[in-house]
């Protein structure tokens, strides 16, 4: 007989593993990166692949000085996904060296010197972006008009290579210019009517497709919405923490453009603009590093949102989704401390409820006074 | 009727379609039988039998011991072979004391075998004597002994009864199969149960993947209406000679005073929702009645008492015809299994000649189990015995089982969202990897009621329940050894106030014997002193 080994119950498992989360979250990445990928044509592909295999390389190494198994821990897709995070997250004609020094600060700051998969405090593609943007302004604010492949005016590989190594040549700066919310930032800064500018950079339709400039992948609305979509219905992620963070952007954002639409950003625009989406379905929803239980993940993503509307329209950062984020993960264990579910058959300080009067027989006095014994 | 919603929960595939609509088989009388000592919660059981005693089906064979136990009987007449030790149906694989009976196929009952004519004119703790006579046990694999939760009535307010023929386990459908086949039988058992209880309220959930069974005890109920409407009382089938197949649509002898006693009774089918742990007793009363029972309390507390339907039939067994509990249905199932069943198996028969009647395995199985998949133990091998709370043999392939390397827990907190009872699971297990039992313990971890959703859904195939049950045994076995040491502190101060105290006793002893010693010595030295002069006189008289 082969059954020799004891084995705890249960003796059935949900069809689940790490791996196949991961891989459903590329999966459900995979439009909006093609799309990224086909619009900034191939220094944006350059960019992207270095990233991941930049990734994939760190967390090798990582691996191998923890003495931890490599081929599992490669194959479970989380530095893959981190390494896709990041990209995605990354103006698409940044040079080599961004990728890489991002994938370098994700993987061994951001995870790897915490103790590896699940015990990082902070999502780390979110603590790259954030180094690298407050180390590299300029290289991390670039933003190209969409190139789609095989377009007249897009570059070739040759000259993709060229401006991955070398940066961005001058020749280029005519198709850069700053992300839609920068815009509209500035604009509310040298203290113009955003009524009158109207949405002249930017239309409704284009940023629900994607087709404007932005972050490799954060540009398609739609198709970021409709892959967190799979993600809720394949289980992958809760509804909760993406709901919250929507509603912490949007309510604040529809008041005071009410309020005053001539100062405050519409509301539809925060939701389609930059990271919104990214972060309310891919990003705040790091299993890692979120709280666990209902109340949490509520406080959590209302946090996030209410945080990016407030950087946006008041911080320096018109890009600061990735400063809520990593505030909320600082909370992240305070949260789960406080928030917790209540115990079955426990008040929620944890005692006993009472039994209820009506249950006891009519001696009731003297068994309750004594009924420990039982 | 109204439903209220639990918390947590998972929806693990049933596979009961590989055995529902099978009807219960009896199983041939196997060679030999193994009938364990231990097969209840509670004190295990005395043997009353010698070697090469000849006993009848139904006789006592061992009485059980003390407020918390069961007797057992045997499962079919022959000559006792033996008493000793014999692997259990247990994990461990360890041996248990066991009797060993050789069948003489003539499978003939004890004559002292009778039922009662009118189990409803018994005094409640007659019917619940009767019940424990017989040897029942909670049926549904607690095997916690039924009189004893038929004896409640006594510290408590009950108002209901709830039968759990919930049968969350996937896989198992001993009960679904036996509600079909026997829902007069079952209606009976839990009128009687009720009448011992003294309650009114009699509520039998069934889940809704079983719309079989909730049908066939709708119409149990309709026809026990109707025979009240008539006037009567469904007459009880004559006892056949084999001991289960029942028909029980006829009646006849109208029984007005049996019929006007049950009308007060209000019967009820509700259908549960199809969510695991949904058989867990405290889930269910919140799920048919809104009420929570409170931590570490009984469902007593709130007035509920549950039992499952098996144990409902054994009970109309014991009353009506006097018969203990000597055999039971258990599903032999899995994809391993060449062709799976339900059977009716005399208590103590190998699970090897289970198998051996299904045709054995088409592949070799990569688990073996007794009970459902998600809370049933591994078995160690195929020769250990049914016993009474056994309600399946379940032998899975690796597919089945789905078992993976265990990896790092990345926090999903899909644990938490599964669990039933509002626990952070991942958080005890931290915890109790790092043997911080205490911190588990207050985290929660005596109120995990071990029922394996969170390991069933965890992405990283941690093994929570494992952790867990690690966890309470070890916090057990610590309170067991705080109690030893602080025994063993009062004995040892005890016997040190003991030894001091003689001591002191002796000291005193001494001191006492001393003084007195000093004080007669003085008596003599004064005597002496006085007796000088008076001694002196004379001389000097002598002078």
């Amino acid at each position: 007989m082969p059954h020799t080994a004891l084995f705890a119950s249960p003796h059935a498992h949900a069809p689940v593993s790490i791996a196949r989360s991961m891989r459903l979250v590329m999966l459900a990445l995979l439009p909006a990166t093609l799309l990224g990928l086909w619009q900034f044509g191939w220094p944006a592909l350059l960019l992207f692949l270095g990233t991941l295999i930049a990734a994939l390389l760190f967390e090798a190494i990582a691996l191998v000085l923890a003495g931890k198994p490599v081929r599992s821990g490669l194959l479970d897709g989380s530095a893959l996904l981190t390494g896709w995070l990041l990209a995605l997250t990354l103006p698409p004609w940044a040079p080599w060296w961004i990728g890489v020094l991002g994938a370098f600060i994700a993987i061994i700051i951001g995870k790897q010197v915490f103790g590896g998969l699940g015990q990082n405090l902070f999502n780390p593609a979110m603590v790259a972006r954030v180094a690298l943007l407050v180390s590299f302004p300029l290289e991390m604010t670039q933003w190209v008009a969409p190139q789609p492949l095989f377009s007249a005016q897009t570059p070739g590989l040759f000259e993709a290579v060229g401006i991955s190594l070398a940066g961005l040549a001058p020749h280029w700066d005519a198709m850069t210019g700053a992300s839609i919310l920068g815009e509209l930032s500035m604009e509310v800064q040298r203290g113009g009517d955003l009524t009158a500018i109207g949405t002249g950079a930017f239309t409704n339709v284009e940023a629900m497709i994607g087709t404007i400039p932005g972050s490799l992948g954060e540009t398609s609305a739609l198709l970021l919405l409709l892959g967190g979509l799979f993600l809720i219905r394949k289980g992958v992620i809760g509804w909760v923490i993406p709901t919250a963070v929507l509603l912490g952007v949007l309510v604040p954002a529809s008041l005071l453009h009410l309020l005053d639409a001539t100062r405050f950003i519409a509301p539809q625009v925060h939701l389609m603009a930059g990271a919104t989406l990214l972060t309310a379905f891919f990003i705040a929803t790091d299993p890692v590093t979120s709280p666990v239980s209902r109340a949490g993940q509520v406080v959590f993503g209302a946090g996030i949102g209410l945080l990016i509307y407030l950087i946006r329209t008041f911080g320096a950062y018109p890009e600061g989704a990735a400063f809520a984020v990593l505030l909320m993960n600082a909370a992240t264990p305070m949260i789960d401390h406080y928030l917790k579910p209540r115990i079955f058959g426990r008040d929620r300080r944890g005692q006993p409820l009472p039994v209820p009067e009506d249950a006891l027989p009519g001696d009731a006095a003297g068994k309750q006074a004594g009924g420990s014994s039982r | 009727m109204q439903l209220f919603r639990i918390r947590g929960g998972v929806h693990p595939d049933d596979r009961k379609d590989l055995t529902a609509g099978r009807a219960i088989e009896s199983l041939p009388m196997p060679r030999l039988l193994h009938i364990p000592l231990q097969q209840h919660i509670g004190a295990i059981a005395n043997p009353l039998v010698q070697r090469r005693q000849q006993v009848a089906k139904g006789e006592r064979i061992a009485h059980g011991q003390g407020a918390v136990s069961a007797p057992i009987h045997a499962p079919t007449s022959g000559r006792i072979a033996g008493l000793g030790l014999y692997p259990a149906n247990h994990p461990s694989g360890l041996s248990v004391r066991t009797i060993t009976l050789q069948p003489d196929g003539e499978d003939r009952w004890h004559e002292s075998i009778a039922g009662v004519p009118d189990p409803f004119a018994l005094a409640p703790a007659e019917v619940a004597q009767r019940v424990a006579d017989a040897g029942v046990v909670g049926m549904g694999g607690a095997t916690f002994p039924a009189a004893v939760k038929l004896s409640l009535a006594k510290r408590y307010r009950l108002t209901t009864l709830v039968i759990n023929g919930s049968e969350c386990e996937p896989y198992l459908t001993c009960d679904d199969q036996l509600m079909r086949e026997e829902a007069d039988a079952i209606l009976d058992g839990m009128r009687i149960m009720a009448h011992a209880l003294g309650v009114t309220r009699v509520i039998i959930g069934i889940e809704g993947n079983k719309p079989e069974a909730i049908a066939a005890m709708r119409q149990a109920i309709a026809r026990l209406d109707q025979a009240r409407f008539d006037g009567i009382e469904p007459e009880q089938p004559k006892p056949d000679q084999h001991g289960s197949g029942r028909t029980g649509s006829d009646w006849a002898e109208p029984n007005p005073k049996v019929a006007g006693r049950a009308s007060l009774m209000q019967l009820e089918v509700a259908t549960l929702p199809m969510r695991y742990p949904m058989g867990s007793e405290k889930h269910l009363v919140q799920t048919l009645t809104g009420r929570e029972t409170p931590a570490r309390g009984l469902t007593a507390d709130i007035g509920v008492v549950v039992h499952n339907p098996g144990t409902a039939f054994a009970v109309h067994e014991a009353l009506r015809f006097g018969r203990p509990l000597v055999s039971r249905v258990v599903t032999v199932t899995g994809g391993a299994v060449r062709s799976p069943r339900n059977l009716r198996v005399p208590i103590g028969t190998k699970v090897e000649d289970l198998v051996e009647y299904c045709g054995r395995f088409r592949e070799e199985p990569q688990r073996l189990v007794a009970g459902g998949p998600m809370m049933g133990q591994p078995l160690q091998e195929l020769r250990v015995p049914v016993m009474k709370g056994t309600n399946g043999i379940l032998a899975l392939t690796a597919a089945e089982v789905g078992s993976q390397t265990p990896a790092a827990c990345i926090r999903c907190g899909s644990c938490v969202d599964a669990c039933p009872c509002g626990l952070v699971p991942l958080t005890m297990a931290a915890q109790v990897r790092v043997g911080n039992l205490d911190a588990a313990a207050s985290a929660g971890l005596m109120d995990c009621i071990g029922c394996g959703s969170c390991a069933y859904v965890c992405p990283a195939h941690l093994p929570l329940v494992q952790f867990f049950a690690h966890a309470k045994g070890e916090l057990a076995a610590r309170g067991r050894a705080k109690q030893k040491q602080s025994a063993t502190k009062r004995l040892a101060e005890q016997r040190s106030a003991r030894l001091e105290a003689q001591k002191r006793a002796k000291r005193e002893a001494m001191a006492r014997r001393k003084r007195e010693a000093a004080a007669k010595q003085r008596a003599e030295e004064q005597a002496a002193s006085q007796a000088e002069p008076a001694r002196a006189a004379p001389v000097a008289e002598v002078d």
